[in-house]
């Protein structure tokens, strides 16, 4: 096997040995990038001559010996919504084309200082608007499986690194199902936190009260690494919670038994693929002969979440976007005066998901409107948030399919906006609970498209879901499956 | 109709786009049909529901007051779409 195509914690061993040096595994993404990159598009920036300087960091680094973490120098793609000091950043949109930031977000200063090494910049829908990465203002990215398919978003560029070894892992972001989706679309492990266990500090932001960082990888002991060397409290994050936290990988023990898992009925409709729903209930059967206790459970309140997403997301992003003027960074259009300039920026800075989506906030947050969107929709979140609490008295963990359906041909959805937004119907409640979700390999469809299968947990408890995600994945060989692109 | 041209132009105004004829009308269209499938909450009863604004609880979160990053005026304002020695030079505001 290539040095491209090992894990975080195959890696790791091997270069704690110094039987090779993060320099080799470096180059050995870069070689494999040069040679699928063309086909794929995972990126918008690449740092070879940084990355090979952190690379040689690093393995002074591991040549002095001592303890460190199993993230040094180990090459790690970003999504190109984190905020990095030197590194241009543009979240996909005309509107900060130009922008490198004069500072690092909490989650990559984490990175950093465990001694990963930044690849670069992944592609995403612009502002993370959207299911397919077809939103990005600069290019597509294409499905590893197949490439005519997308990736899935608005994570995709992350999570088609991740499934063509262009990096070892990747960070993602989630706002209604950002990493979980395209984990699902490109066959490997996406996991979106609780809201508030990773800082928001340094991600440019979409939806403030839904967004949360995540780590994407190609099994769930990366992603249990990954997500212990980013969580915990920030002060420069007041919605970070100040919670410990776990030691996710040393939890894998790879057994099943005594979990109780709901499945709630909601999430097995009519109109979504058969080979979905039946790769997700033979997941499920595989489970309860493994040990686990299967419970049905109901989330009543399903049917509304996207309703409710698509009026607080754009609501928020409304102001949150509000931002974007061409006076102190980023894109300006010439005026003949100050409003001119506003409207004219804005204008030409955004693309039409972005703007579809301004406009939508607008009006849901303007005066008349306000108590018939915003506040009734507030008022769902919190039947759907009941839902969940309910559910999880009966219940450990919860199983859905991730998606309806497997990734879907580029441009097929492009032209009807509900029907995208349809496509994340079953990972957005999650966003609107603030529980942790994963998403992890089931199985393929008909046509060789990887299926994902979500698991829920309650708040905080990622480590019980990355438990029983793993015992799943250890009895199976769904996530070692990879494309053929060579 | 849930939304009527009219609507889509004032709220463009708030917005602060300024969106050409075919946008206007494409996102006439769009806007409708996304506000005709929100309608199906209106079908919920919430009479006694708080509403969520955040699903979990913190409370406050206060910390010191205090500098922590040190002023760096160039790289603040190497992003700057135009400018004049140290400051972000703006159209006027004032007339």
């Amino acid at each position: 096997m290539s040095l491209h195509e090992l894990t975080i914690h195959e890696l790791a061993a091997r270069l704690k040995q110094r039987e090779i040096s993060s320099v080799d595994v470096t180059q050995s993404i870069f070689a494999r990038i040069e040679a699928t990159e063309e086909r794929i598009g995972s990126y918008i920036t690449l740092c070879q001559e940084s990355a090979l300087a952190e690379a040689r960091r690093a393995d002074e680094r591991l040549k002095a010996g001592g303890r460190s973490s199993p993230l040094l120098g180990i090459p790690i793609a970003l999504k190109d919504i984190f905020i990095t000091k030197g590194i241009r950043t543009t979240c996909s949109s005309k509107i900060l084309d130009n922008f490198v930031p004069p500072y690092d977000g909490m989650a990559v200063a984490k990175l950093k200082n465990a001694g990963a090494v930044i690849v670069g910049k992944t592609n995403m829908d612009e502002f993370a608007m959207g299911s397919s990465t077809e939103n990005s203002a600069f290019s597509v990215t294409r499905n590893p499986w197949n490439v005519e398919r997308v990736p899935g978003g608005s994570s995709g560029g992350s999570a088609a690194a991740v499934a063509a070894d262009q990096c070892i892992a990747a960070l993602g972001t989630d706002t209604g199902g950002s990493i979980r989706q395209p984990a699902a679309c490109c066959g490997i492990v996406g996991l979106k936190p609780t809201y508030g266990r990773v800082s928001r500090f340094g991600v440019i932001a979409f939806a403030s009260s839904l967004d949360q960082v995540g780590p994407m990888a190609k099994d769930t002991a990366d992603c249990a690494l990954l997500l212990e060397a980013v969580a915990g409290h920030d002060p420069a994050d007041s919605t970070s919670v100040p919670a410990p936290v776990a030691a996710y990988a040393t939890n894998l023990d790879g057994k099943m038994t005594g979990v109780k898992l709901g499945l709630p009925k909601e999430y097995f409709i009519s109109g979504m693929q058969p080979e979905v729903e039946q790769a997700v209930k033979a997941a499920v059967r595989q489970m309860e002969q493994n040990g686990a206790e299967i419970i049905d459970v109901s989330l009543p309140h399903t049917e509304y979440a996207v309703a409710v997403y698509y009026i607080i997301a754009t609501a928020e992003a409304s102001s949150n976007l509000a931002r974007y003027d061409g006076m102190k960074y980023g894109y300006r259009a010439r005026g003949k005066d100050l409003a001119e300039t506003y409207f004219r920026t804005r204008q030409e800075g955004f693309g039409p998901e972005v703007k579809r989506r301004i406009m939508l906030g607008t009006y849901a947050l303007s005066a008349g409107y306000y108590d018939a969107y915003y506040v009734k929709a507030q008022k769902v979140r919190a039947l759907i948030k009941k839902d969940f609490d309910e559910a999880f008295k009966k219940c450990d963990l919860i199983v859905t399919p991730t998606s309806p359906t497997t990734a879907f041909k580029i441009g097929e959805k492009t032209a009807d906006p509900l029907q995208m937004y349809l496509s994340d119907i079953f990972t957005i409640s999650v966003n609107l609970a603030g529980l942790p979700g994963l998403s992890l390999p089931c199985g393929f469809d008909n046509e060789g498209m990887p299926i994902g299968m979500q698991i829920i947990g309650k708040h905080f408890d990622e480590a019980r879901m990355l438990k029983i995600a793993h015992a799943y994945e250890s009895a199976t060989e769904w996530h070692k499956t990879k494309p053929k692109l060579s | 109709m849930k939304i009527t041209r009219e609507e889509v132009k004032r709220v463009a105004l708030l917005a602060r786009l300024q969106l050409s004829e075919e946008e206007e009308s494409r996102l006439t269209e769009q806007l409708d049909n996304i506000l005709q499938y929100m309608e199906k909450l209106g079908r919920l009863d919430t009479t006694n529901v708080e509403p969520l604004a955040h699903a979990v609880d913190i409370v406050n979160a206060f910390r010191e007051d205090r500098v922590t990053n040190e002023p760096q005026p160039e790289s603040l304002l190497a992003n700057a779409p135009d400018r004049e020695n140290t400051f972000f030079k703006v159209p006027k505001i004032i007339e």
